[in-house]
């Protein structure tokens, strides 16, 4: 079996110098006549993408929202009101945009169980920096530089360390809402500068919240890294097979490092963005998101055990997420009942493929 | 399961027509989704012979150790102890059946005593049903003591050495009172010394009357210690008999279905200007004093034991682990090498032996996997064009003669051939000037060997500088120009192809040397 | 290894010593503190952290993790309460057999969804944690059990005193003493470590992996669901928010106690202990005159203290391949 033609040099080190350095230059080689044996032609895929698509959680994920959005419309009468609508997105773009970041680190096959207590210590920063009579500014960049600086401290845990990241961020998780109980106490900071409120409660073009332009300029920024870029491509390898990434000379302490930074720095937006809608502070601030943020990036289609996932996704998860509290808080359903639904979504969505592939396989079987 | 089907007059070697077989599987078939892992295969084995279980990798040999051990149920054929029929739906089943296995690499329990790992499963209990510990600690240290072991059963087991652990699994298989004991690779990990003392404990329990099928891929190891053997290929039975009345050529011959001559596609290279000097490398507890230089066009073979730092002195050239000391010079010029990446940039690639731990993204599409090494390449200002990856992907892929279904297919659902062309191609991608390989036709057929070979002379021919690791003494002596062998962490001698014998190597691998007493240069 | 070789690896005799250094310092600031009376006490308050972080360890032992435990408590603890108000007449030891039995079926059902759908736990119990928790919303309405509707017996029993201890403590102590037989000396605790510390080596040494993670998700449960009367009876009052966010405290406790979060390392003394040292800081902060909102900050530090210990403890070094260089310059010489 000969599986090289001499005539077709493979590029060494030896004519680097000399060739251009793109992928165009095989290219060519690739089409180079071919002697024989003849060349096996290697399809690029088997699935057109359509099909591909059809097939996907995604698409399982829209016709959810699309059920939801219809059952919304008829519960309600007032549901299709365009200002409804809006209001609709406030209950959860801030927990998306953290989601959207956090995706990427579950993706490296890490977690970060610590983002609601990094949007804690944040407000209670930024309550403190407006109640010594900061500018509006100065308050928005200590909550953002809070965020960030609270991811730095889990990457430099999670990749100088070496911790696992669940038991880090439990560890911080506790120490940065700590922080914010142990400053605040059992108070709240209520007065914010001019202009504050515009965060969480300002609209860009007429009913276009800044929140929900935000987190979409976000989502494509997040679609655009993961899907479109070496980043996004290293992620993904990461997240599959940490040591291979390593062999293939990925920077995958770096990559992770910045991953968590840029968690906690979402975590800092979103800090921003609820302080300024709520216009108070407690160090009580965002309890429990942690676990509603992590639902939404599993929902997403995210695996818990990495590499696998797209933004696509964790946006959809986060519109079914929304649209199903809002559609409740329509019925006047509490929320707590929203969280069974959320509950046994996430178990469900999950174990149902599973099931099925499981059921057919016996049938297989049972049909000699 | 059909256990009623006649049995048909077995047809037993002449010599061992008086011994009632121990154990007889007869037309063991197993499916699993689109493969037909194991078909209509049959094995027999006698109390007080071991029989060696032969078959490239992929011929089902693992299959049928876990159908015999009950981790997985045949989809037909049927089992049979002493003659009566047996079906395993739990590997309790066959343990408390008697069948027991000690798998590759003898994995246990490591932070458990070595009297619990012996009892793991199967502990005695007293009569409220807790853990008899006096009597687990009583019976262990009596096995162990039938085994000379030098350690006692309050041994946490991850302080013993591989062979050791070794040992412990026997000590296992005889406290279940196993009549047959299969033993899958288990020379892989150790040194000469100690695979000599397992073959010992195999002739002990050879000698209790105990079954012992033996999988090895070493033939001198089975025409050592095994009386019988039986071939498989591609999931079906090709060959069975007593080990005396065949050798080693009938057996490759049945192994690979057609009569194989080994020979290397060596290609005559003159070799050109110096790429890389290698000066007293060294690393706190891996290896000392290695130095070597490499021309373009030259592969350099590296020879060893398992075990001798060959893997660990490569990998800390790439930049995987730090030297303690030493200096490299690539291309005439001294380079400080601390990561793979700046491995890469100075044109030195490792292509490393665990494809699917080091060396591919299983669940990556294939097209995902050639570009990992060279994203920038294919990508500008960090955004990947998908049309230059997959050019560069199937121009790889058609010229090692790829077999998959399509470039966005899965890594992990190719052979172990398919997947090696594809790290290698990885690897090329980054059109480096050195490349180490780490025993490159691991865990390869035998067809797909000579391709990987004929290939690694091709890249020499095109002026790459190849250092090739190999535990392989045939592909060593019929790939390399010179030949590094290294023992205990150090470079042992450097051998020039001329007149290089096997046996040369293998004194000073295993250090029974009586000759060249220096230091390679 | 010598004895004080192998004591300084020994995590819980570290853990000890920081432990007994913690009261120390306590002591220099208020020596009212460490009196056999006032450690009772830490002890009896600690005590359902202890029992739930006992049950957590059977969990991560097998690399799993149980996030639903505070919710099980709260589910259990509330149903405990209603059935006692509707129906006082029912016997005290059957009702807590009943919360028991009860958070054990919950437990069951996070096994059997990582057992026999084979998903990740920690995606199962985040689903279950909020499905729990919203059932005791559902159960109750939103409503409270408050002190006055529960029958006197029913929130008499953990009070009770027996030898000077109340009889939460003894519990828990009852627990501990189960748990440390069970673990060290019963073929299914044993599974547990077998299992964790090497999933494939314990198929193949005949013991069923699943089961053994399904059994320490029912231990876990069943644990939870004591701790669900243990909790409503001591506070005496029972609403859907009770004990939330608990769990990160349970899991804490185990980390601090050397229990590996990656399976098959851990003991029950370690959990236990883990367990004191946050319930030790958390009831010492007031008396050496730190507010106590400073303490959930303190025991984020001490997590992360722990845990970075625990990890270069567990780290392991490279195979050693040279010999000593002493016998490798004789080679050379010779």
């Amino acid at each position: 079996m000969t599986m090289l033609t001499p005539n077709v040099p493979f590029s060494t080190g030896q004519d680097r110098a000399g060739q251009n350095r793109g992928g165009q230059d095989r290219a060519e080689l690739g089409r180079a006549p071919s002697p024989t044996p003849p060349i096996r032609r290697i399809p690029d895929r088997t699935d057109a993408p359509l099909t591909a698509l059809l097939k996907s959680w995604e698409a399982l994920l829209l016709l959810l929202a699309a059920a939801i959005f219809t059952a919304n419309s008829f519960a309600s009468p007032y549901f299709l009101d365009v200002w409804n609508l809006s209001d609709a997105t406030f209950n959860f773009t801030e927990k998306a945009i953290v989601a959207l970041a956090l995706a990427f680190v579950i993706l490296a096959g890490e977690i970060d169980i610590s983002v609601a207590g990094i949007i804690a210590l944040s407000s209670t920063l930024m309550g403190a920096t407006a109640a010594a009579g900061q500018p509006m500014p100065v308050v928005v960049g200590v909550g953002l530089l809070t965020g960030l600086a609270c991811g730095a401290v889990n990457g430099l845990l999670v990749t100088g360390l070496e911790l696992p990241s669940i038991v880090a961020t439990i560890g911080t998780m506790s120490l940065f809402r700590g922080l914010a109980y142990g400053i605040l106490g059992d108070g709240a900071y209520t007065r914010y500068p001019e202009g504050f409120a515009y965060f969480g409660q300002g609209y860009v073009w007429e009913w276009l919240s800044f929140e929900v332009t935000v987190f979409l300029g976000l989502a494509l920024l997040a679609g655009f890294l993961l899907h479109r870029t070496s980043l996004g491509r290293a992620v993904r390898a990461i997240g599959h097979n940490p040591t291979a990434a390593a062999f293939s000379g990925l920077k995958v302490r770096r990559i992770k490092f910045w991953l968590f930074a840029a968690t906690g720095l979402a975590a800092g937006v979103a800090s921003v963005m609820l302080t300024s809608r709520l216009g108070s502070t407690r160090p009580s601030i965002a309890t429990g998101w942690e676990l509603e943020i992590v639902t939404m990036v599993v929902l997403g289609g995210v695996a818990i055990t990495g590499g696998v996932g797209t933004i696509p996704g964790v946006v959809l998860a986060a519109l079914v997420m929304g649209l199903l509290t809002f559609g409740l808080g329509l019925l006047n359903v509490s929320g707590i009942i929203m969280s069974i639904v959320v509950g046994v979504m996430l178990i469900a969505v999950i174990a149902l493929p599973v099931l099925a592939r499981k059921l057919s396989n016996r049938m297989r079987r049972s049909t000699p | 399961m059909t256990m009623s089907t006649p049995v048909p007059p077995a047809r037993l070697p002449d010599d061992s027509a008086q011994d009632a077989p121990l154990l007889e599987m007869r037309g063991i078939t197993k499916l699993f989704p689109g493969v037909r892992a194991l078909s209509d295969v049959n094995l027999t084995l006698r109390a007080g012979r071991v029989t060696a279980l032969i078959g490239e990798n992929g011929a089902g040999k693992s299959t049928l150790v876990k159908t015999m051990t009950g981790i997985y149920r045949p989809d037909g054929g049927d089992i049979r102890i002493d003659g009566a029929p047996v079906v395993f739906t739990a590997p309790a089943m066959a343990e408390s059946a008697g069948i027991t296995a000690i798998h590759q690499e003898t994995v246990l329990f490591d932070e458990l005593s070595v009297a619990e790992n012996i009892f793991a499963g199967h502990a005695p209990t007293t009569r409220f049903g807790l853990i008899d510990r006096k009597a687990m600690m009583a019976r262990a240290g009596a096995l162990l003591r039938t085994l000379d072991a030098p350690f006692g059963p309050h041994t946490r087991l991850k302080d013993l050495s591989i062979g050791q652990r070794h040992l412990v699994a026997v000590a296992r298989a005889l406290s279940v009172e196993a009549r047959v004991i299969i033993m899958d690779e288990p020379t892989a990990a150790l040194s000469q010394k100690e695979a000599d003392e397992l073959f010992a404990i195999v002739a002990r329990l050879k000698a209790q009357g105990r079954a012992i099928l033996f999988i090895s891929h070493k033939f001198e190891e089975v025409f050592r210690i095994a009386d019988d053997y039986a071939v498989f290929r591609d999931g079906r039975s090709v060959g069975a008999g007593s080990l005396a009345d065949t050798d080693q050529a009938e057996i490759v011959r049945l192994m690979v279905g057609r009569p194989v001559e080994q020979t290397f596609p060596k290609l005559a290279v003159t070799p050109g200007e110096l790429v890389l000097e290698v000066e007293d490398y060294a690393h706190p507890t891996e290896f000392d004093g290695v130095s070597f230089h490499l021309r373009r066009g030259e592969i350099l073979g590296l020879y060893g034991l398992v075990g001798a730092g060959r893997s660990e002195f490569c990998q800390s050239l790439f930049g995987i682990t730090r030297p303690s000391r030493g200096r490299l010079r690539i291309k005439g010029r001294d380079t400080v090498i601390r990561s793979p990446g700046d491995a890469i940039r100075a044109g030195l690639v490792y292509v490393p032996e665990e494809r699917g731990r080091h060396g591919a993204v299983l669940a990556m599409p294939i097209v995902d996997n050639m570009t990992l090494a060279t994203l920038a390449e294919v990508s500008r200002h960090g955004v990947i064009s998908r049309a230059r990856e997959f050019a560069l992907a199937r121009c790889y892929a058609e010229r090692l003669d790829l077999r998959a279904a399509s470039l966005s297919q899965p890594v992990g659902t190719l052979s172990g051939g398919n997947q090696q062309k594809i790290v290698i191609s990885k690897w090329l991608a980054t059109r480096p000037d050195i490349i180490i390989l780490d025993e490159p036709s691991k865990g390869i057929d035998i067809g797909s060997k000579a391709a990987v070979h004929g290939f690694i002379s091709e890249l020499a021919a095109q002026g790459l500088a190849v250092i090739m690791i190999s535990s392989e003494l045939p592909e060593i002596l019929g790939m390399s120009d010179r030949v590094l062998v290294m023992r205990e962490g150090r470079p042992i001698h450097l051998y020039d192809r001329a007149g290089l014998t096997a046996e040369t190597l293998v004194r000073a691998a295993t250090g029974n040397t009586d000759t060249h007493p220096e230091l390679a240069a | 290894m010598t004895l004080l070789n192998r004591l300084l690896k020994s995590r819980e005799a570290l853990l000890s010593v920081a432990g007994t250094a913690l009261l120390g310092l306590i002591a220099l600031r208020a020596p009212g503190f460490v009196t056999p009376g006032n450690l009772a006490s830490v002890f009896t308050d600690t005590a359902i952290l202890i029992i739930l972080a006992i049950g957590q360890t059977a969990v991560i032992l097998t690399r799993s993790i149980d996030l639903s435990v505070a919710a099980n408590l709260a589910l259990t603890g509330m149903a405990g309460a209603m059935l006692n108000a509707a129906h006082p007449e029912i016997p005290v030891p059957l009702l807590v057999l009943a919360s028991a039995a009860m958070g054990m079926a919950l437990g069951a059902v996070n096994g059997l969804l990582v057992w026999k759908v084979g998903l990740p736990s920690i995606v199962v119990t985040l689903g279950t944690l909020t499905i729990f928790r919203g059932s005791a919303f559902v159960l109750s309405g939103g409503e409270w059990v408050n002190t006055f509707q529960m029958s006197p017996a029913y929130l008499a029993l953990p009070r009770a005193t027996l030898l000077g201890l109340p009889m939460l403590a003894w519990l828990a102590v009852a627990v501990i003493g189960l748990a440390a037989l069970g673990f060290a000396r019963s073929p299914v605790g044993r599974a547990l470590y077998a299992v964790g510390g090497n999933p494939v080596a314990a198929v193949y040494a005949g013991i069923d992996a699943g089961r053994t993670v399904f059994r320490a998700f029912c231990v876990s449960g069943l644990l939870a669901g004591l701790c669900g009367y243990l909790w409503v009876s001591r506070f005496a009052v029972a609403y859907v928010d009770i004990a939330a966010g608990f769990e990160l405290d349970v899991i804490a406790a185990c980390v601090i106690g050397g229990v590996s979060i990656s399976g098959g390392v851990g003991s029950v003394a370690g959990a236990v202990l883990g367990a004191l040292f946050l319930g030790v800081i958390k009831n010492a902060l007031p008396v050496v005159g730190v507010s106590p909102f400073w303490q959930m900050s303190i025991s984020g530090a001490i997590i992360i203290a722990a845990v970075l210990l625990n990890t270069r403890a567990e780290r392991r070094k490279g195979r050693i391949i040279l010999r000593h260089r002493a016998t490798a310059g004789q080679e050379a010489g010779a």
